[in-house]
């Protein structure tokens, strides 16, 4: 695992432990969703012909309303651009790989859309016509529209209309009856999921005509119109925080406030199968591979879990197995400063975690040939890690 | 400035009726559903070893009588009051995932009403649900937005 710390002081990130920079994948995939504290996401820059490896950069967003990209030189993250636009607080941020741009939304009500003009990266707003702060937004698989999540109980589908240089947006407002916190596509480019703070888990269509041909039928439904409910799951048992598709799209996964996560399964007849956990609620999910799923949250762990077929969600393990550290003895002083400080002699230590505080959000780093390859995660203590999966 | 300065009654309104967006509950029908039966749970008292299935069935969750809940509640509480201390574990560990859930969702209604010693008792049963359950158990309590 690599660890790093963003520090918003000095404006750079900073590596504590060694990292083995051969690791660095010839293709980085990351987009990181919204994050409570720090909104982070991975480019996929297109690797210099002639060499294998393409330059790593992050976009990160420290919990204010800019967002600074970073470029890893070396050990070091240097920060290269700066992309100020926004008056309120980011709330998301999504890097499309293939067609490089960037779409960043915040608690002002607004979107912009970023291409990296001569270095420059340069916004282009984006209409949504929502009223309430945006929570999330996600670009499609094939980057010609995006999704924008928003407490004004509405999904706002953007896509770029040739004619006036403009991006369009068509809403989905049907049943929401509350913020969507979490947003989610089907590999189709068609289907979205969509996670709300009303309890409700759906996946919907947003077929737009104009810009692409009619979908085919996937294993959630054969007609989908814009708006088309396909899946609504009620009373997902609290807020539900993160919603991941499957690879192939014929499952969803997602997490709910009420300590669970569920799958819901459309070869089976859209049966959902919800496992409760005995740890805090989980904030973020992702599908790592068409059986293995891995969700964090409040625990400051990432957890696995595994769905192969029908009634079969089970809990994998503990993906975050931190070093014994040798305690040592504790000297006098020690005691008595611990008296002092927290009213107890007792050693009390920090998390026995990476994390020091809550994740809220994981995101792909790199694939290899559509496995994932590395994660990360993002958390309250500012902390970003880099996990590899190993199956 | 308005005529009327003195009287505060509008701070008794409540504004989040008026909200034509309020956020209501799905209904569910919950004309049904009793609460456990007292007559099946006061035979079952009488025997030993003691068990909680009886009383942990058909928990009040749906319905809306505020009745039905408190019944249900007293009798629990009665129930779990009946255990020798030792036994607790036991019992506890005899419940499914959900049983857990549920009965950390009595114990916490039953924290709300004290009563003699029922604090005492129901922490000792926290103790031991809290075990098996985990802090997840009371997550689920706190978000639970239909619960006994």
């Amino acid at each position: 695992t690599l660890f790093y710390y963003l520090t918003t002081q000095t404006q750079a990130a900073h590596l504590y432990n060694n990292c083995d920079s051969s690791s660095i994948p010839a293709v980085c995939l990351a987009s990181v969703q919204t994050c409570r504290c720090t909104v982070l996401d991975w480019s996929r820059c297109p690797a210099i012909p002639g060499t294998k490896i393409g330059p790593v950069e992050i976009a990160v967003s420290p919990n204010n309303n800019a967002v600074n990209i970073y470029e890893k030189n070396g050990k070091d993250w240097v920060k290269i651009h700066e992309l100020t636009e926004h008056s309120g607080r980011i709330t998301g941020i999504d890097w499309a790989p293939q067609s490089n741009r960037i779409v960043t939304c915040a608690s002002d009500r607004n979107a912009y859309v970023w291409t990296l003009k001569d270095g420059v990266w340069k916004p282009t707003l984006v209409l949504v016509r929502i009223n309430r702060a945006a929570t999330c937004v996600k670009w499609s698989p094939l980057e010609n529209k995006f999704a924008l999540g928003s407490g004004a109980r509405l999904i706002s589908i953007c896509y770029f209309e040739q004619e006036n240089d403009w991006w369009l947006s068509k809403h989905i407002k049907k049943s929401i009856c509350s913020t969507v916190l979490s947003l989610d596509w089907h590999p189709n480019n068609i289907l979205l999921a969509a996670g709300s703070a009303d309890l409700h888990c759906r996946i919907f269509s947003t077929y737009i005509k104009d810009i692409e041909e009619k979908p085919g039928p996937t294993a959630w439904g054969a007609k989908m119109p814009f708006g088309e409910m396909m899946l609504e799951h009620k009373d997902c048992g609290g807020w539900v925080h993160s919603v991941s598709f499957s690879p192939s799209g014929d499952q969803l996964a997602w997490v709910a406030h009420n300590s669970s996560i569920s799958v819901a399964d459309a070869t089976q007849g859209k049966e959902v199968i919800q496992l409760t956990s005995d740890s805090l609620p989980l904030l973020s999910v992702l599908y790592i591979s068409p059986t293995e799923i891995v969700a964090a949250g409040h625990d400051c762990c990432p957890y696995q879990y595994t769905y192969k077929g029908p009634r079969s969600l089970e809990f994998v393990k503990k993906l975050d197995i931190p070093k014994q550290t040798s305690k040592g003895n504790m000297s006098a002083m020690q005691h008595f400063r611990n008296l002092d400080k927290k009213a107890t002699d007792e050693e009390i230590g920090d998390l026995d975690a990476l994390h020091q505080n809550s994740i809220t959000q994981l995101r792909i780093v790199s694939l290899d040939k559509a496995k994932v390859v590395q994660y990360s995660s993002v958390g309250l203590d500012g902390a970003m890690v880099i996990w590899d999966f190993k199956p | 400035m308005s005529k009327n300065t003195v009287s505060d009654r509008f701070r008794k309104v409540d504004v989040d009726e008026y909200d034509e967006n309020k956020f209501v509950d799905e209904e569910e029908g919950g004309e049904n559903q009793g609460g456990p039966d007292e007559a099946e749970v006061d035979s079952l008292l009488r025997q030993y070893p003691l068990t909680l299935s009886a009383v942990l069935k058909n928990p009040p969750i749906n319905t809306k009588n505020q009745n039905a809940k408190e019944r249900a509640e007293q009798l629990v509480v009665k129930v779990l009051s009946s255990f020798k201390s030792s036994d607790i574990e036991k019992a506890v560990g005899s419940l499914d995932k959900a049983g857990v859930d549920l009965l950390m969702k009595y114990i916490y209604r039953g924290f709300e009403k004290p009563s003699d010693n029922s604090s005492a008792v129901l922490l000792q049963w926290h103790e031991k649900a809290l075990a098996v359950g985990g802090v997840g158990s009371i997550v689920r309590v706190l978000t639970a937005r239909k619960t006994v």
